[in-house]
């Protein structure tokens, strides 16, 4: 049996649901508008398991779902060495979303990389600590400042609303998920000009677990048979 | 593959080699596992956080796993220790793996045994003593040596004709290679402003600061329009000033490359220091380094020196660095590895500084490779 992970709620889950359909596998949430189950019809070799989008790299990794939908920002995030773990099967071209290092509009002085490094020596010498970058794409953001060689800046969690960090004074400046970039005006914070740390979308992931080795030529007959291969 | 050495070999290996520190005058120290994390932060930046465990305890908060003694060491030093001192540790340190593996397993938890000396009477000597120490110790395994000296790199930056303020932007990135080579190539004008700085430019000289701030409304943060004003104004400095001339980038650029034998290494360093002065102190201390190493019998004339060697190890060795690494096994990290830290005892002794340098052994790999048919 094919379990395929599918993000619970939301319009994640409608246009799940949309790009499985559009492929012959029909699935809808069963019982209760809040009961996170569901089943799939069309194909007697697969079942459904509802999940949180952020909860599916870790059940990829686990072994737990053989396909998941999420976004490529969660796993990358999530996972150390991600395409070890998992192998992306197809973008669903929906979910888009950019990660990025903001900082506030005021910041005239401030348009690169280049200018927030040279503004975090600039801030420690004067407020005696380090620049703080609140997000909760903690791997990430460190691992694209580290490769740009950006120093003297430290990150605090921020689990939401993490556009209202600065204003709250938790925090200078902020690593997060836009898509249109009104919340972050609406907040008075502007994108760096090279500061785009990663896009993202919805995508349909296949588990590596070793678990599931005797699983995978039923899994890439699954796949082809359906085309889920993008 | 060489197997797997089992703890008692380790651990006897680790003794046997701290009984040579302990020979050579070195006093047994201790830290805690449990460190405070703000220090350490503080100190190394996120990039320790991604290396270290972090944990959590109700009333101390934030705490590390100890990711090396080094640290701890150095405080308990500057809190009253003897001077000159020499200490000696053994114990587990702790190093999260972001990787998997791609052959050997690397340890996430593993013995270090390491020397360190506090001596400010000839911190040449103290550099050759820690190197030919290790050396010794080593000398029954395939090793190849590795030097270098970041006091060097600092005074090339220092020689460069321009600003305190761009030479101090790049001293400290000495340690980022990347970022110091996009600065160095913008001060020597190799490399353009880019679009959005030359906009920005074009708005501060029309515009001024405190027009500029009032127009975009809505201020938010804790960083003032003062600080905003001030580093405009350093921006529109900074684009007043000639680029560093070529033949300084060309030199600067020679030295980064520097791959020798010590001795010639240091020839060619000392042509440098011809038309760049400001080289000269720190290839006194150099040379005086060779002498004492030879004294103390290492083959200086073999001995490699990279000039850019320890430039990506975390940041505090701000003289002589130095590693051992096993021949024809990229797939093992340094066996032994160490350098010159005397920035760090100011940091850590508010206002007191004392010449210091030390080093790191790995047991687990030292008993591997003598398993090993070494």
């Amino acid at each position: 049996m094919i379990r395929i992970g599918v993000p619970s709620k939301g319009r994640l889950m409608e246009n799940t649901f949309d790009w499985f359909r559009a492929r012959g596998l029909a699935m809808q949430r069963s019982g209760a508008e809040r009961a996170y189950a569901g089943q799939i019809s069309g194909s007697d070799d697969a079942e459904l398991v509802m999940l949180s989008a952020a909860e599916m790299p870790r059940e990829l990794a686990a072994g737990r779902v053989h396909l998941a939908v999420t976004g490529s920002d969660l796993v990358r995030e999530g996972l150390a060495d991600w395409a070890d773990q998992v192998r992306q099967v197809a973008a669903l071209g929906f979910g888009h979303a950019d990660l990025v290092i903001a900082v506030p509009m005021v910041w005239v002085d401030v348009e690169t990389l280049d200018d927030l490094d040279a503004v975090a020596a600039q801030f420690r010498r004067i407020h005696g600590h380090r620049l703080r970058i609140a997000t909760k794409y903690h791997r990430l953001t460190h691992g694209f400042l580290r490769d740009q060689g950006v120093a003297d800046y430290q990150l605090v969690d921020s689990q939401g609303a993490t556009e209202g960090s600065v204003k709250n004074q938790t925090a200078e400046a902020i690593a997060d998920i836009t898509s249109s970039g009104d919340t972050l005006r609406d907040n008075h914070l502007k994108v760096l000009a090279d500061g785009l740390i990663l896009r993202s979308e919805a995508t349909l992931f296949a588990s590596c677990h070793p678990m599931l080795a005797g699983d995978q030529a039923a899994l890439a007959a699954f796949v082809a048979r359906h085309g889920l291969g993008g | 593959m060489t197997a797997q050495p089992d703890t008692a070999t380790i651990r006897a290996t680790a003794q046997r080699l701290q009984g040579a520190m302990l020979a050579a005058g070195a006093v047994s120290v201790e830290a805690d596992i449990l460190q405070p994390a703000e220090l350490l932060l503080d100190l190394y930046g996120e990039d320790i956080r991604a290396r270290a465990y972090v944990t959590h305890d109700p009333l101390r908060g934030e705490l590390m796993l100890r990711p090396d003694f080094t640290v701890p060491v150095v405080q308990a030093h500057m809190n009253g220790g003897a001077d000159p001192a020499r200490y000696t540790y053994l114990g587990e340190v702790f190093r999260k793996q972001e990787h998997r593996a791609r052959g050997q397993e690397r340890p996430s938890e593993y013995l270090q045994l390491g020397y360190e000396v506090f001596d400010r009477a000839n911190p040449a000597a103290a550099d050759a003593e820690v190197f030919a120490l290790f050396a010794d110790l080593l000398a029954s395994l395939p090793l190849r040596a590795a030097t270098g000296d970041i006091n060097i790199l600092m005074a090339a930056v220092q020689g460069l004709t321009t600003s305190d303020k761009r030479r101090a932007a790049l001293l400290r990135h000495i340690w980022r290679p990347k970022r110091f080579r996009a600065l160095l190539d913008r001060f020597g004008g190799r490399q353009a402003a880019s679009a959005a700085r030359t906009a920005m430019l074009a708005a501060f000289a029309t515009t001024p600061a405190a027009a500029l701030i009032a127009g975009v409304g809505g201020f938010v943060g804790i960083r003032s329009d003062a600080e905003i004003a001030a580093r405009v104004a350093a921006l529109l400095d900074d684009a007043a000033l000639p680029p560093i001339a070529g033949e300084q980038v060309v030199m600067l650029d020679q030295i980064l490359a520097l791959q020798a034998a010590s001795p010639m290494a240091l020839a060619a360093l000392r042509g440098l220091a011809a038309v760049m002065p400001a080289l000269t102190p720190a290839l006194d201390q150099m040379e005086q380094r060779l002498d004492a190493l030879a004294q103390r019998g290492v083959d200086v004339a073999a001995l490699a020196f990279e000039a850019a060697y320890g430039r990506t190890t975390l940041e505090y060795y701000d003289g002589f660095v130095f590693g051992f690494y096993a021949g024809g096994r990229p797939d093992l990290p340094a066996i032994a590895s160490g350098g010159r830290y005397d920035a760090l005892t100011r940091v850590l002794g508010r206002g007191r500084s004392i010449p210091a340098v030390g080093g790191v052994i790995r047991p687990a790999l030292v008993a591997a490779l003598q398993g090993g048919g070494a």
